[in-house]
C-alpha cells in the first residue's frame, strides 16, 4: 500500500518497525515535526527527560540493561550539545545508542540560525558513525543503517541529525526497508584458535581476563564454562563485573587500580593472560610495561583495532567472543592446575580483602552489603562515579551479566540516576538500585522528577560524605593533604529535595532501626531516595597510585 | 599544533595511504579527524571522485612510525571507508605535484 508520509512520520514508523517501544528526549523547535508524529504513535512511549543529558543516559540505561539499541531525542543547538556527554560515554563503553537530533532547515544551515550548531561536526569523534540527513528519501536508508551500525561488531552510538524541512517534507512510500540489525561477523581464524588452545593447555599459570565485550556478546556463560573446564582463575574489568559470579571459586574479582591486592599480584605472576573482549584500559593495567610482565598474551576482540593497541598479543584473534569461546572450548583440555590455584589461594590468604566498618549499615561497606542482603540477583545495580562506585564494584556480590550498569570509560558523574531510570523502563519487573554520591547526584538531580512521573522502581542510595570523595582522596594522598575545592561547604537537604521532586525519601541517619528502614524502602514499589551519611575520611583501598605498576598498591 | 621544525620533518619517514571512501559531505572530516585528534599531522591530502562519483579516493601523506598500523586499523573501521592501501613514500602521487607547491 502506498502512503504519503512526512519525514517525521517515516522516522517514527521506522522506529516502530525497529521494535522500539520507549524513547527518552526533550522537544524543541527543530524537532517538533518528529514530536508531532511521535505523539500519534500508539506503540512508542516517550519519556520526557528534564535535561537532554538525562535523556541520553536513560537511553543508555535501556541499552545496557537489555543489550538492544535504545533511542534518545533532542532538538538542535543546546538540545544536541546537551546530549554529547551521554553519547561520548556510550562510545567509550561500547553501548548501542541511536541519538536523533533536530536541525535547522537545510536552507538555514551555515547561517548561524537560531539554535543552530554543527551537530554533525561535534559528534564525529564521539560516535561510531553519524549522519546529516539531506533528503526525506534518505531516511528510509539512514534509520535502519543507524540501528545496524549501533548493534554491529563492537556496539556504539550513532547520531542522526535531521533538518526540520526534511522532517516536514512528504513523499510516497510503498515499500519499507528491513529493520536494521547486527551484521554477521567474520569467523575467527581456525588456526589461531587452535594455537590459542595449545598455549592455554601448556600454560602453568594462566589467567582469564574478561572485559565488557563478554557482556556485549552474551558470552558470560561460555567464559565461565571455559574457566571451569581449564581451571582458569579469572579477573574482570569494571565493565565485565557480573560476567562470572564474584563468589565463584575461580573469580578474583576486579583487576587494576582498585582491585584486590592478591588479584593484581596473581596477574604479576601469571605466565599466560587470556584477554577476552577487554581493551587493556589504563585503570586496569596500571603502568603498562609492568602489566603481566612474565606473561604471553592471547587477545580475542571483535574490534581488530584493539589488538596490539596497548599490549602486543602473541596470538591476536578478531572475532565475536561468543563464537571464539565456543570454538576454543572443545580444544582446551580439562586441567586441575592445582599448583597455580594453590598459589593464588596463598596470595589471597596473605593479602586478604580488608573491610572497614563491618556490617554497620551506616558505614560504606556495611551499607552496600545490607542493600545486597535485601535483594536477589534479579536486581539491577547502577552507580554514579566516584568512591561509592569503586566500593560497590569491590563489595557488591554481582552475579549476573547486565546486572551492573556503570560509566566505565568516560567516568561520567551524573550517569547513575538517569541510567537507572532507563534500566527500570526497559526491565519493569526488576528492582533497580542506583548507588550515588552527593557530588554525582547533583549533576542530574532534575531527573528525580522524571522518576516520579514515570513511577519507576528505582531506589537511589545516596552515600553522602559532603565531599568529592575521589578528589579528596587523591589530594590527601598525593597533594600533601592540601584539600581544595573537594569539600562542600553548603549541603542541600537531600531528603527534602527528593520529596520536593515528588519521590519518597528516607534518612537512615535518623532511623531508629536503619536496617529495617532500608529494607522497607527497598521493598516499597516506586522511586525512593535513601540517604546515608558516611565518613569523608574513608578511602577506596587498596589503590594503585597513578602511574605506578599494579603490584605497587597502597592501603590495606 | 604539531609544531615540529623543518629538520625534524625531514628526518621523519613518511608513508602514503590510499583510501577509497563513499563520496558525501563529512567523509574527509571523519578520516582526517582520526589523525588530528591523536595529535598527528597529515602532511598532504589529495581527493577526487572516482568512477560515477559515488566513490572518492583520498590520498594522504603521513608520518610513519610505530603507531601507523593502529591508525590504519582505525581508518578501516570508518563506515564510509571501503578500502585502505599503504604505499611507500616514493609513490608518484605526491611527487608529481611538487611543481604546484614551490614556496
Amino acid at each position: 500500500m502506498t502512503e504519503t508520509l512526512t519525514g517525521a512520520q517515516i522516522t517514527v514508523r521506522l522506529l516502530e518497525r525497529q521494535g522500539i517501544t520507549t524513547v527518552a528526549g526533550i522537544p524543541g523547535g527543530a524537532i517538533l515535526p518528529i514530536y508531532d508524529a511521535l505523539g500519534q504513535s500508539t506503540t512508542i512511549h516517550h519519556v520526557l527527560a528534564r535535561h537532554e543529558q538525562g535523556a541520553g543516559f536513560m537511553a543508555q540505561g535501556m541499552a545496557r540493561a537489555s543489550g538492544r539499541p535504545a533511542v534518545c531525542l533532542a532538538s538542535s543547538g543546546p538540545g544536541a550539545t546537551n546530549l554529547l556527554t551521554a553519547i561520548a560515554d556510550a562510545k567509550l563503553d561500547s553501548i548501542p545508542l541511536v541519538a536523533i537530533t533536530g536541525q535547522v532547515p537545510k536552507a538555514m544551515i551555515g547561517t548561524d540560525a537560531f539554535q543552530e550548531v554543527d551537530t554533525y561536526g561535534l559528534s564525529i569523534p564521539i560516535t561510531k558513525h553519524n549522519f546529516l540527513v539531506s533528503s526525506v528519501e534518505e531516511l528510509l536508508e539512514v534509520i535502519p543503517a543507524a540501528f545496524r551500525i549501533a548493534a554491529s561488531g563492537r556496539p556504539g552510538p550513532v547520531l542522526v541529525d535531521i533538518p526540520k524541512d526534511v522532517q516536514s517534507q512528504a513523499i510516497e512510500v510503498s515499500e519499507w526497508p528491513e529493520p536494521g540489525s547486527a551484521a554477521p561477523v567474520a569467523a575467527a581464524n581456525i588456526a589461531a584458535i587452535s594455537e590459542a588452545a595449545a598455549m592455554i593447555n601448556s600454560a602453568e599459570r594462566p589467567l582469564l581476563y574478561l572485559g565488557g565485550g563478554v557482556v556485549h556478546s552474551g558470552a558470560a556463560d561460555l567464559a565461565v564454562t571455559l574457566a571451569e573446564k581449564a581451571n582458569l582463575p579469572t579477573v574482570m574489568t569494571l565493565m565485565a563485573l557480573g560476567a562470572m559470579p564474584v563468589d565463584h571459586p575461580l573469580s578474583l574479582g576486579m583487576l587494576g587500580m582498585h582491585g584486590a591486592r592478591a588479584t593484581n599480584l596473581a596477574l604479576d605472576e601469571c605466565d599466560l593472560l587470556i584477554a577476552i573482549g577487554a581493551r587493556f584500559d589504563d585503570r586496569a593495567t596500571g603502568k603498562v610495561a609492568q602489566f603481566c610482565r612474565n606473561a604471553r598474551i592471547i587477545h580475542i576482540d571483535i574490534d581488530r583495532a584493539e589488538l596490539d593497541k596497548i599490549k602486543t598479543a602473541h596470538i591476536g584473534i578478531t572475532a565475536d567472543v561468543s563464537e571464539a569461546l565456543g570454538q576454543l572450548l572443545p580444544q582446551v583440555a580439562a586441567s586441575p592446575r592445582e599448583t597455580w590455584r594453590d598459589r593464588i589461594g596463598e596470595l589471597q590468604q596473605q593479602f586478604p580483602v580488608v573491610v572497614d566498618g563491618g556490617d554497620d549499615p551506616l558505614s560504606h561497606f556495611g551499607l552496600i552489603r545490607t542493600v545486597a542482603a535485601c535483594l536477589d540477583d534479579s536486581a539491577i545495580i547502577a552507580t554514579d562515579v566516584g568512591q561509592h562506585q569503586m566500593w560497590v564494584a569491590q563489595y557488591y556480590p554481582l552475579r549476573r551479566a547486565r546486572q551492573w550498569l556503570t560509566s566505565g570509560g568516560l567516568g561520567t558523574m551524573g550517569f547513575g540516576v538517569p541510567a537507572a531510570i532507563g534500566a527500570a523502563l526497559a526491565e519493569p519487573g526488576r528492582t533497580v538500585v542506583c548507588f550515588t554520591g552527593d557530588g554525582s547526584i547533583l549533576m542530574n538531580i532534575q531527573e528525580l522528577v522524571t522518576a516520579a512521573e514515570e513511577n519507576v522502581n528505582v531506589k537511589i542510595v545516596l552515600m553522602n560524605n559532603a565531599t568529592l570523595g575521589l578528589v579528596h582522596q587523591q589530594q590527601t594522598l598525593f597533594y600533601g593533604e592540601r584539600l581544595f575545592a573537594s569539600q562542600f561547604k553548603a549541603m542541600p537537604d537531600f531528603v527534602a529535595v527528593a520529596r520536593g521532586f515528588g519521590i519518597q525519601a528516607v534518612d537512615l541517619d535518623r532511623a531508629a532501626n536503619p536496617c529495617a528502614a532500608l529494607l522497607d524502602a527497598i521493598a516499597r514499589p516506586g522511586p525512593c531516595l535513601i540517604h546515608v551519611s558516611i565518613d569523608a575520611e574513608q578511602k577506596v583501598y587498596p589503590m594503585v597510585p597513578p602511574g605506578a605498576a599494579n603490584h605497587e598498591m597502597i592501603g590495606h | 599544533m604539531n609544531a615540529i621544525n623543518r629538520n625534524e620533518q625531514q628526518a621523519l619517514s613518511r608513508a602514503i595511504l590510499e583510501i577509497d571512501v563513499n563520496n558525501h559531505p563529512g567523509v574527509m572530516s571523519h578520516v582526517v579527524g582520526l589523525f588530528s585528534r591523536r595529535a598527528r599531522n597529515v602532511e598532504g591530502i589529495l581527493c577526487l571522485p572516482v568512477g560515477d562519483g559515488r566513490q572518492s579516493r583520498i590520498w594522504l601523506l603521513v608520518n610513519d612510525d610505530l603507531r601507523l598500523p593502529q591508525m590504519i586499523r582505525q581508518v578501516e573501521k570508518l563506515e564510509d571507508v571501503t578500502a585502505v592501501r599503504r604505499h611507500p613514500p616514493e609513490h608518484a602521487v605526491f611527487s608529481n605535484l611538487e611543481a604546484f607547491f614551490r614556496a
